[in-house]
């Protein structure tokens, strides 16, 4: 296996985990719903991931587990910001306190444990392709789960009428409440479908990105999704290129110190935080295309008049 | 008087001979401690145009809501073409044969016309299909819509005709309009009435939502009127008069202003010369060099349809932004370079559209709404950096008793407070200060007829006095109640203020489509 | 049966005072539940956890000591939250802090003067603010999201930290720890009484006193609230959204700032790779557990920073994870959330056939 390739797979690793949150996170956003809380349901869908694959010896059990981690706390962001119209921003704050509290606690048994890794899906023959064979035949199944959801929210949001009504309810959620769209279902159904996925972006970092429970080794990746989903003006393709963008950043950092350059670790390891920083300066000097792209509703609390 | 009330059969009137479509037999809806709809009573034919009368506040809006499903009725029942009905949401409403266009438009700005349009269809319409139905449907009735095009670029008109033509699309038997014609230039009204005037001849009832009487006269065929949530009367709008309908609204006289002799022209005490700015976002429109004189002892008013830049010449005549070029001048001082603050202290108020959340802080009390316009005009309200709340309670309890402002208890919360008490207090917060100019825009939207006569008294009275009153409004009754002089805004661009004496309705219709010569001539391109 | 909220005409502000008295009796309950499932008495762990931590007069000067971080970066937090701030970098801003701070007594350890202490808080404040108004230039000159930038440079000041400790600030007589060197008497913060407690937990006295009298009686709190809650009527009252991202971001930072030296100064003595258990996100339970008033954060800090010392109590009396002392944090401000709605709305439980509906 040659550099070139051995780097482009550890970016699609490393950009997964990120891509997968990211992308339900987009969703959540577009139904008009602001869930700050993706780090702390990616952390407790990680260490849950964790122990059921611990439990059951199957990686797909813990992927599994991780995505129902994530959507507890989903259930209980979207009956605090849906039902009692608590701050979104805070919610999601005491989200991710809570779920990296739990983690934690949870967590503390597993600590220094071997976990079981989710293997990589050989796909004969193909697999044994040069260059593109392992790249795009030999991942992971999550890998491949990641990039058939960008392509299905892609066409659901913009290509079905249940996309219609999740645009519909982040762009006036009044009118479509006076339309007859249940605008609560929709919401709480969008922050499932985000839980479910940040859940399983934490589990993809315990199957298989270091399969093992490592303390906050989320490490802001849920925020950077967000961030993400910023950057890409909450269009499913632009988080596709953004997430690989950052994935590769991430992993620069590691080849930059496995070469030495004399530059202190600490600097690469800050590299993706500052990456985030200047991403969103980036996009936020355009306000027009911003403002243009935002969901209107986004982060406003709704009380239905009945 | 001609009116009945609703337990005589409607005997008079026309021939009333459609089939009773929607019936509502003792509607009564609760909201708390207020009784919104109290036993009320309609019936809706085919083939008529229906007229809902009453103040804001009447319950009108409660009782389409719950004909269209949106909201549920504490008690009374509803009957679709003779069978009892349970309307459980605007789907099932649409599913009867019932369709809605919304005062405020429903519409989705991101969204596109068709996808706007297909989220009131059932489930199940193919995209392509439907764009050949909308242009198929638009063109049919002369209400011409690109499918493809995004709401947000649109104008008012047209947004109101994409409401109508998705109505349309649903077929129903009974279209509920809420205050149709309020964006509405006149003569896109006539073009809206000749549409209704069709779908009647189609068979289809129509309940029309409006307080413009006049209109109500001409088109619609049978009336009801609202007070208080009850049904007050019934009547045949045609044989009666504007008067005697705004009788039965309001159930009282209504006062006529007192006016008095515009005094001589005074000095120029609001000048605006090449006003101009960008539009500041997507959803916003540029100012375009508004010249613009107000001299002390006259009204001027701003007339236009909702979205011309009315928002936007207030916020660069008010200070809230600095416009790019051009001047503003009160009282022979420039001012266009400073903040809103300063102009204030130059002797200038101004009273926003807005009320909750721009005019004032919804969770704040009354006195320290007072802060909020005159922390810095000399009323003592803040000695060295300290706020004086017993002075702001002084000021709050004057501006009260001078005012007629009713609130539940003392200091109240604004957000509390009616719209109509809230605009008597923001509004009387600004003339307790004796302004030298005062400039405000849309004084008595959402007021009811009391409280908008009150306003619009003090309004002449306050010019009467010497000041410069600039009053910016879509209400075109309310223009030529108050104004002395009349000026229409459109796209941003300011036609020249003419006297109101010499201003028809017709010419300012042509003006607010921007049918006119940039130059401000007086040249009807019609 | 239905959950359906009805606004109220007004503020409650009954509901106000009790909304965290709720939040706390629920987490309690909660707590008790959650000890159960651990296979713990949750009477006797709940008080170990609540009440033994402050039987002790040691324990007591631990709590003051651990709360005068969390009030500090609590009030300038309630200040940006108030003015519709949403600044979350708290942690950043007072490690930015305690780095600047320590350049002193770590780079010119020999300057030994009155002016020291005085110097090093100084410079404190300073970097907290100089690492709060990255995010506010940003905010205000590019308009982005303040919430992420802040929250980004939390890591940063934590990897600048985490390099200087074990690169060029590292004691060189300290057998390679990645540890700066203890910092002299001179730049040691004055201990108050005879124990840890520091001369800190009077600049959090002070700092509580002047922004309850900022936020209640002067225009500056007329303007933070008017803002913070209806910026548009903020504009119309001639008041600068821009200045306001300003004023709110240095104060908050610069209170971190002083939260961060104070630590270090006071209670450490030295720079280590971990400076914080998370006291500037803690902080954020705090100002909306007191209500982002003053007064409440003085008491809701103290009780998170009972939280941490129950969390170790719990560890060495009941060999329970200190770990569960986040979970109690977490669920504490989600509760808090939860009865802020009992403010503005009251709740009506209800199927939909109760009302008696027509047809």
């Amino acid at each position: 296996m040659g550099m070139f390739e051995a780097i482009l797979l550890t970016v699609i690793t490393a950009a997964t985990p990120l891509l997968l949150a990211a992308i339900g996170e987009l969703v959540v956003e577009r139904s008009g719903v602001l869930n700050l809380g993706v780090e702390g349901m990616m952390i407790l869908g990680a260490v849950m991931g964790f122990a059921a694959a611990q439990a059951t010896g199957s990686p797909y059990a813990g992927a599994l587990c991780a995505m129902l981690a994530g959507m507890t706390l989903a259930l209980l962001f979207g009956f605090l910001t849906i039902h009692l119209v608590a701050n979104q921003v805070a919610t999601g704050l005491a989200l991710t306190l809570l779920g990296l509290g739990l983690a934690g606690m949870i967590g503390e048994a597993f600590v220094g444990r071997p976990g079981v890794r989710l293997q990589a899906i050989d796909i004969p023959v193909l697999s044994d392709l040069p260059v593109v064979g392992r790249i795009l035949f030999g991942q992971d199944l999550l890998v491949y789960i990641s990039l058939a959801l960008v392509a299905a929210v892609t066409y659901v949001l913009f290509h079905t009428r249940v996309g219609l009504v999740i645009r519909a309810v982040g762009d006036n959620h009044g009118s479509a409440h006076a339309l007859g769209v249940s605008v609560r279902k929709v919401r709480y159904l969008a922050v499932l479908f985000g839980g479910a996925c940040a859940g399983l972006a934490g589990g993809y970092l315990s199957l298989a990105y270091t399969p093992q429970w490592i303390e906050g080794m989320t490490a802001g990746r849920g925020w950077i999704a967000l961030a993400l989903v910023v950057f890409a003006t909450w269009r499913p393709l632009r988080l596709l290129a953004g997430a690989y963008l950052f994935g590769a950043v991430g992993i620069m950092q590691f080849h930059a110190q496995a070469h030495g350059f004399g530059i202190p670790s600490q600097f690469l390891s800050a590299l993706p935080y500052a990456a985030t920083i200047a991403v969103l300066v980036i996009i936020s000097r355009n306000r027009i295309l911003t403002r243009i792209n935002t969901p209107a509703c986004l982060g406003r609390p709704f009380v239905p008049d009945r | 008087m001609t009116a009945t009330t609703p337990t005589d059969p409607p005997a008079i009137g026309r021939d009333r001979q459609g089939d009773i479509l929607l019936e509502a037999r003792g509607i009564t809806k609760r909201f708390g401690d207020i009784l919104a709809n109290d036993d009320v009573s309609i019936a809706l034919r085919a083939g008529e145009i229906h007229a809902l009368l009453g103040e804001n506040g009447a319950g009108k809006s409660t009782l389409v809501k719950i004909l269209y499903g949106a909201l549920e009725p504490n008690g009374g029942t509803l009957h679709w073409q003779g069978r009892e009905v349970t309307i459980a949401s605007p789907a099932e409403a649409r599913k009867l044969g019932i369709g809605m266009v919304f005062q405020h438009f429903s519409l989705f700005e991101a969204l596109t016309v068709a996808e706007n349009i297909a989220l009131a269809l059932p489930r199940g319409t193919a995209m392509r299909e439907l764009s050949a139905r909308i242009r198929e449907v638009s063109r049919d009735y002369g209400l011409t819509l690109d499918p493809q095009a995004i709401v947000a670029d649109l104008p008012v008109g047209i947004r109101q005709r994409i409401e109508i033509v998705r109505c349309l699309l649903q077929e129903p038997q009974l279209i509920i309009m809420d205050e149709p014609t309020s964006v509405l230039t006149p003569q896109e009204a006539d073009q809206l009435f000749l549409t209704l005037e069709r779908l009647t001849l189609e068979g289809c009832a129509i309940l029309y939502i409006s307080h413009r009487l006049e209109e109500v006269k001409r088109i619609c065929h049978h009336a009801t009127v609202m007070r208080h949530g009850k049904v007050i009367s019934e009547c045949d709008p045609a044989r009666e008069t504007a008067a005697s309908l705004a009788r039965m609204m309001v159930g009282s006289a209504v006062h006529d202003l007192k006016r008095g002799p515009r005094p001589d022209a005074g000095a120029v005490r609001l000048e605006l010369r090449g006003l101009s700015a960008p539009a500041d976002g997507p959803f916003s429109v540029a100012i375009d060099t508004v010249d613009l004189q107000v001299r002390g002892g006259e009204v001027v008013a701003i007339a236009g349809i909702a979205g011309n830049g009315q928002g936007e010449l207030f916020d660069l005549v008010s200070g809230e932004r600095l416009s790019s070029s051009g001047s503003v001048q009160i009282d022979g001082q420039a001012a266009g370079r400073s903040g809103i603050t300063a102009r204030r202290r130059a002797g200038a108020a101004f009273v926003p559209e807005e009320r909750l959340g721009h005019g004032a802080v919804p969770g704040l009390r009354l006195s320290e709404n007072i802060v909020l316009t005159r922390h810095s005009t000399g009323d003592g309200l803040v000695r060295g950096g300290f706020v004086d709340t017993d002075r702001a309670g002084e000021l709050e309890k004057r501006i009260k008793n001078n005012f007629g402002v009713r609130m539940s208890h003392d200091d109240a919360e604004a957000r509390a407070l009616s719209g109509g008490n809230l605009q008597k207090f923001v509004i009387g917060r600004e003339l307790d200060r004796q302004p030298g100019v005062l400039v405000v825009n849309q004084p008595t939207w959402g007021v009811d007829a009391g409280a908008a006569a009150l306003i619009r008294q003090e309004l002449i009275d306050l010019s009467r006095q010497g000041s410069a009153v600039l009053v910016i409004s879509q209400d075109l009754d309310e223009i030529f109640e108050i104004a002395d002089r009349i000026a229409v805004i459109s796209r941003g661009h300011l036609s020249e203020a003419e006297p109101a004496e010499t201003m028809t309705r017709e010419r300012i219709g042509l003006l607010m489509g921007g049918m006119e010569d940039r130059q401000g001539g007086a040249t009807h391109a019609a | 049966m239905r959950l359906e909220l009805e606004k109220r005409a007004e503020h409650s502000a009954a509901m106000a005072l009790l909304s965290p008295v709720i939040a706390l009796a629920l987490t309690l309950v909660s707590g008790a539940i959650l000890f159960a499932a651990l296979g713990q008495n949750p009477a006797r762990a709940l008080y170990v956890f609540f009440i033994d931590p402050l039987t002790a007069s040691w324990s007591l000067q631990e709590l003051v000591v651990k709360a005068t971080p969390l009030i500090l970066i609590g009030v300038g937090l309630a200040v940006c939250y108030l003015s519709n701030t949403w600044n979350i970098g708290g942690e950043g801003q007072f490690t930015a802090g305690a780095l600047a701070g320590s350049i002193l007594p770590i780079l010119f350890a020999g300057f030994e003067s009155p002016l020291t202490l005085p110097l090093m808080l100084l410079m404190g404040v300073a970097g907290g603010m100089a690492w709060a108004a990255i995010p506010a230039f940003l905010k205000v000159r590019f308009g982005t999201n303040e919430i992420l930038t802040s929250l980004m440079l939390v890591y940063i000041a934590q990897l600048l930290l985490d390099w200087l400790v074990r690169g060029p600030w590292r004691d060189p007589a300290g057998f390679n720890f990645p540890e700066s060197r203890m910092f002299t008497a001179a730049a040691t913060l004055p201990a108050l009484a005879d124990g840890r407690m520091h001369v800190g937990a009077i600049f959090a006295l002070i700092a509580v006193a002047a922004l309850a009298v900022v936020l209640m009686k002067t225009r500056k709190g007329f303007e933070i609230r008017v803002l913070g809650q209806a910026p548009r009527a903020g504009r119309f009252a001639g008041f600068s959204q821009n200045r306001m991202v300003w004023f709110a971001f240095l104060l908050a930072g610069g209170l971190a700032g002083l939260a961060g030296i104070s630590e270090v100064s006071g209670s450490i003595n030295q720079l280590t790779p971990v400076i914080s258990p998370g006291y500037g996100f803690t902080a954020i339970i705090v100002a909306f557990l007191g209500r982002l008033n003053p007064i409440g954060i003085l008491f809701s800090g103290l009780l998170l920073a009972l939280s941490y010392l129950g969390g170790e109590a719990a560890q060495v009396a009941l060999g329970i994870s200190d770990k569960t002392t986040r979970v109690f944090q977490g669920m504490l401000l989600f509760y808090v959330l939860a009865c802020d709605t009992l403010i503005l709305y009251r709740i009506r439980l209800g199927g939909p056939a109760a009302t008696g509906k027509g047809a």
